[in-house]
């Protein structure tokens, strides 16, 4: 599984600055397990947003985030809700926000840090990667996790290296900051772009030594015990 | 004068490339140097080109230093972490180190140790940042330094660009690392002065010298090659033509008018010169002279 945590509530408010309504997303698969985004956690977000006076257009628990085909289907039926909304908050780990931005033409804002667990690996495989850094940028990049898609991790946009829109290391290889620029482009985020990010805090990608030689089955409590810190 | 004041001044500068070799003889350098002496108002000392291992840029700038050839000292964020990227800054100061050039850095998996370990732990904008810091007597996490710096510093920006997206990446970059620190801005090798006006005029309103990239061609496959290879450099054909119509003797003649014709086309839109010889260091000289500078 992937474990995440909720962000501080007022980084997310930050995030929500000058929007009026937002649509709220969790996930009934790993973030219901780590507590940062099942049903619980999604009706605690509903009453604090509203109480910060911002319209919640509806909300909704789906199985897995992280499975495109997933999202576009459990959305069926709440259209509506989902248009109304001036964006949508998701309440999952970094492949889940990912999955997300990528199915709906929505800006799309993340909800959770995802924690390094040092390895383990079992999540549904998209084509959405998450270097589980516990800082989580997607929403300074229009939902593309420039750790991963950039073979650089450059957090402070595109290198010089790119030719066609393809990185240099392969011409298989699109430029993950290319993707990021045209993605910000057609949510009408570009000025995104032009704020500082800074370095990485690589304390928080170090996983706690418990986590990194412990059996799956003890994993998904003991993640929640080290709640990291 | 230094390279600084020259800039400040609003005087054209002349800066060419000092690249370090594998291996620990510097005949060479030491011949290009007393060469470009006088000649130019800096060199850069490339950081491990190409990611190809070689003597290191931090040492070359403080020969270039006790040489009395004014070094602009490239770092990349390819192989050191914040930590050594800022000790080699402190020590780059003491060693007589004004300039720095600020740069993200090419992949290993591109150079001739491909299984080296990248770390990007920084990049040129935050690199920048740092720089900046040290100059105001901090370290990147506040701490007070005892003695501090007054670098320099200076960024790189690419002209030719075949996407939308990888030009306004581009620009936006350039925005971000003046507001980290960059205070001149050397090019990619430019070949078309229509190109470069077009890319001037977008970047004007920032206010910060650019001295424009000129690399010399030696023969048309070198063109053909960058073309292919090399990201941000685009040879028109009719220069390609030239070069491959000179005959062999007459080559190197061509490649040097080629050079000069393209910094007196484009002078007039820029701070300056960035010239890149690539191995042609001793035609530098020759390259000023026929530009007429």
């Amino acid at each position: 599984m992937i474990f995440s945590e909720p962000k501080p509530f007022e980084e997310i408010l930050g995030y929500l600055e000058g929007e009026k309504s937002v649509f709220i997303l969790g996930c009934d698969g790993c973030a219901q397990s780590s507590g940062s985004g099942g049903p619980v956690q999604v009706e605690e977000m509903k009453k604090k947003l509203v109480e910060a006076g911002k319209k919640v257009t509806g909300a909704k628990v789906l199985p897995f985030l992280c499975e495109k085909a997933l999202v576009k289907s459990g959305l069926r039926g709440r259209v509506a809700e989902v248009v109304a909304a001036d964006s949508i908050l998701v309440m999952t780990c970094g492949l889940g926000v990912q999955a997300v931005a990528a199915s709906l033409n929505k800006v799309c804002h993340p909800a959770c840090n995802t924690v390094n667990l040092g390895g383990s690996r079992g999540e549904w495989p998209g084509s959405e990667r998450c270097k589980e850094c516990g800082q989580c940028l997607l929403d300074s990049t229009g939902g593309i996790c420039p750790l991963t898609a950039c073979t650089k991790s450059l957090v402070s946009g595109a290198c010089g290296g790119a030719n066609n829109g393809k990185c240099e290391l392969s011409p298989d290889r699109d430029c993950g900051w290319e993707l990021i620029y045209n993605r910000l482009k057609a949510k009408g985020q570009l000025e995104k772009l032009k704020k500082f990010i800074s370095p990485l805090d690589h304390s928080k990608l170090m996983p706690d030594p418990k986590l990194m030689s412990t059996p799956r089955y003890a994993l998904e409590s003991l993640a929640q015990e080290v709640k990291v810190k | 004068m230094s390279l600084q004041a020259k800039l400040e001044s609003g005087k054209f500068a002349i800066t060419c490339e000092v690249g370090p070799l594998k291996g620990t003889d510097i005949t060479e350098i030491e011949e290009n140097v007393a060469l470009l002496k006088g000649r130019v108002d800096a060199a850069n000392v490339t950081d491990q080109q190409s990611s190809v291992m070689r003597l290191g840029s931090l040492a070359v700038s403080a020969l270039l230093v006790q040489r009395g050839l004014e070094p602009i000292f490239q770092m990349t964020c390819r192989d050191r972490n914040r930590i050594a990227l800022q000790s080699d800054l402190l020590s780059a100061w003491v060693l007589g180190i004004k300039n720095v050039l600020a740069l993200t850095g090419d992949l290993p998996s591109l150079g001739d140790h491909p299984q080296a370990k990248p770390v990007y732990d920084l990049d040129s904008v935050t690199l920048l940042k740092a720089i900046s810091q040290l100059n105001e007597g901090k370290d990147m996490v506040g701490n007070e330094l005892k003695g501090k710096p007054d670098f320099f510093p200076g960024a790189v920006v690419k002209v030719e660009s075949n996407t939308e997206a990888s030009l306004e990446l581009q620009l936006i970059k350039m925005e971000r690392k003046i507001a980290a620190g960059a205070r001149f801005f050397q090019t990619q090798a430019v070949y078309d002065a229509g190109h470069f006006e077009q890319f001037m005029k977008r970047v004007e309103p920032f206010k910060v010298p650019v001295l424009v990239g000129i690399i010399p061609l030696k023969n048309a496959g070198m063109a053909k090659y960058m073309n292919a290879n090399v990201a941000g450099v685009f040879v028109p054909d009719d220069l390609i033509q030239k070069m491959a119509n000179a005959p062999k003797e007459e080559r190197e003649k061509t490649g040097v008018q080629i050079a000069a014709d393209l910094i007196k086309q484009m002078k007039g839109m820029c701070q300056g010169v960035h010239i890149m010889a690539i191995g042609w260091e001793k035609k530098v000289p020759a390259i000023i002279e026929a530009a007429g500078l």
